[in-house]
């Protein structure tokens, strides 16, 4: 009897998780395998793959100097935004992390972008923000600087608007630290404060460990969407990631080498590529964490 | 004492205030451009104050391109994310059941291979999902944006799993005391528990499939089926360029569904970031 109950949660199981095993293998696993069978191809979609090795990773590496600004390009997205998101995100909410009247609204105001931040209204209304007559040249007009250069037509300063435009989505982050820092028991502070800790020590003392594993999960993760990120850099360089690709980000290069050139078997190749090096950074995050994220050992989590 | 609090309090508040406003700043300027006349706009950015109100851009925005209205494209968003929500949502919570409360043969393999997914970057596996969709005959309809979403989203997966593991298993105990099998329990006991976690998927669900522009730019090629997001763009596009009213009003009204959800569900979705990092 015993055993046939048993049994019957195997089957039972299985039609529970039915629709994810099912969804994994047909849009996830099998396409996984194709994809990595076209990047050894030249597939374009008109003619049948036909296999030729290593040549489309040997084009990407040693032929395609587009492929390497968009590297470049992508690189310094998301080494700049990444930090200053999680920094400011952490500062804002160490001065919301307090019981005064009028924090609640102070946390959804600063939420707000990053409800809204991915959309192509916000895309739009950054390539207003900074174009040549947008709110950033007249603000710097009333301090007395003229400008009227376009912050989105100049290539040295266009990823950097994207880049701001990705931190000034700080919020969902700081919502998660905020829920963090009220985890950490005041005791803490109390006792550090009377050993004659200062303000500084206890923020590299208590706090930052304290929340580390916070900040590694939340590194991890916007490193890999920083990765992906595409509406924004295919809105204001409208769809060109110009000017000069300066804005052409890794997902946008691979986007139009595979649906508007069609190119499938090069642009499959450049996905695995990126697999590979996302695969790597989290690794090497996971092997640092070791050194600098501090996991408590009460309650057994 | 207590003068010295409150002026400690009252530079508090001045500072992160006047942060909170030069971050709002660029939305509140979108919201007044949309009622200022297009030639307006940029010769007096820096003024929040329209020379009159101009309703126009919301009518001239509002009928679109080419005979296709924003009434239809509205049409296509809701279509979109309403059954993407749908889907998403009531298979997320099968399979999160399954994974907390049901002890099967190959659970953890299923679990890993969920936690990688949630991981994988979409790149990776678009170019075959195109083909296959393609293949299918799919293109050019909602159906590879919609389909999928009836599969399991790990995100939610993982969510609403979180949420399972806070039910006390005595009350999964005393149901089957009471006779309910493994179908009766969830249907009975986790699923109305599980209620704001449902929500809290449900709205998030709906946010990334209204504000999804990738995958309609991808799969959508006639533009009586563009949802709003794609919509948009059009404003950007050739000869629609001057219409700036227009596109700032089509801007904020694209806008209003999130912010309404927000103010409506605000609970939810500030629970639903802590507890298992949402965007």
């Amino acid at each position: 009897m015993k055993q046939k109950l048993r049994h019957n949660d195997h089957i039972v199981g299985y039609i529970f998780s039915a629709p994810f095993i099912l969804g994994f293998l047909v849009f996830i696993l099998f396409p996984m395998a194709s994809s990595l069978y076209y990047s050894f191809t030249d597939y374009n979609m008109l003619t049948k793959p036909n296999f030729i090795g290593f040549d489309n990773f040997t084009r990407m590496f040693t032929d395609d100097d587009k492929y390497w600004k968009s590297v470049r390009v992508t690189f310094t997205y998301v080494f700049a935004s990444v930090p200053l998101r999680l920094a400011f995100a952490l500062g804002v909410a160490m001065l919301l992390n307090r019981s005064i009247k009028g924090v609640g609204f102070y946390r959804s105001a600063y939420y707000l972008p990053s409800l809204i931040g991915g959309s192509v209204a916000v895309s739009i209304l950054w390539t207003q923000v900074f174009g040549d007559q947008g709110i950033i040249n007249s603000a710097l007009g009333l301090i007395g600087i003229e400008s009227t250069k376009s912050w989105i037509g100049t290539p040295e300063t266009a990823i950097w608007t994207l880049i701001a435009l990705a931190v000034w989505q700080f919020g969902s982050s700081m919502l998660i630290f905020l829920a963090g820092l009220k985890n950490i028991p005041k005791e803490m502070y109390e006792a550090s404060g009377v050993d004659g800790a200062g303000k500084v020590r206890q923020f590299f003392k208590i706090t930052i460990p304290m929340l580390s594993p916070i900040i590694l999960f939340n590194l991890i993760n916007q490193t890999i969407s920083s990765f992906m990120t595409f509406t924004p850099a295919y809105i204001i360089s409208r769809g060109e990631g110009g000017p000069l690709d300066s804005t052409l980000l890794y997902s946008l290069n691979l986007y139009k080498r595979a649906f508007e050139y069609y190119e499938m078997g090069y642009a499959s190749a450049m996905a695995w590529v990126m697999l590979i090096v996302i695969g790597i950074m989290t690794l090497i995050l996971f092997q640092t964490s070791k050194y600098w994220v501090h996991y408590e050992n009460k309650g057994g989590h | 004492m207590a003068i010295q609090r409150r002026w400690s309090n009252l530079v508090y508040h001045i500072l992160i205030g006047g942060i909170a406003l030069v971050m709002l700043y660029p939305l509140i300027w979108l919201f007044v451009s949309s009622f200022k006349p297009s030639q307006e706009v940029f010769t007096t950015a820096n003024s929040l104050i329209p020379s009159r109100i101009a309703w126009e851009n919301y009518k001239t925005g509002w009928a679109g391109f080419a005979g296709n209205t924003f009434a239809n494209f509205f049409k296509n968003s809701f279509i979109i994310a309403i059954l993407s929500t749908i889907g998403a949502v009531a298979s997320s919570g099968l399979v999160a059941y399954a994974f907390t409360r049901i002890s099967f043969f190959g659970r953890a393999f299923w679990f890993g291979a969920m936690m990688m997914t949630m991981m994988l970057p979409r790149d990776v596996t678009i170019i075959p999902q195109y083909i296959m969709f393609s293949d299918f005959g799919w293109l050019s309809s909602f159906k590879p944006i919609i389909v999928p979403q009836f599969f399991g989203v790990p995100f939610f997966i993982f969510l609403i799993m979180q949420f399972i593991r806070t039910v006390p298993l005595d009350l999964d105990e005393a149901a089957k005391i009471d006779g309910c099998s493994k179908y009766g329990i969830f249907f009975k006991v986790i699923l109305p528990l599980c209620v704001p976690a449902l929500v809290t998927a449900a709205i998030f669900s709906f946010y990334w499939t209204w504000e999804d522009f990738y995958h309609p730019l991808l799969y959508l090629n006639k533009p009586d089926l563009y949802p709003v997001s794609l919509a948009l763009k059009l404003f950007l596009d050739g000869e629609s360029l001057n219409n700036w009213g227009g596109m700032f009003a089509m801007s904020i009204l694209s806008l209003l569904p999130v912010f309404i959800i927000f103010f409506l569900f605000q609970r939810y979705i500030v629970e639903g970031i802590a507890t298992s990092g949402l965007k």
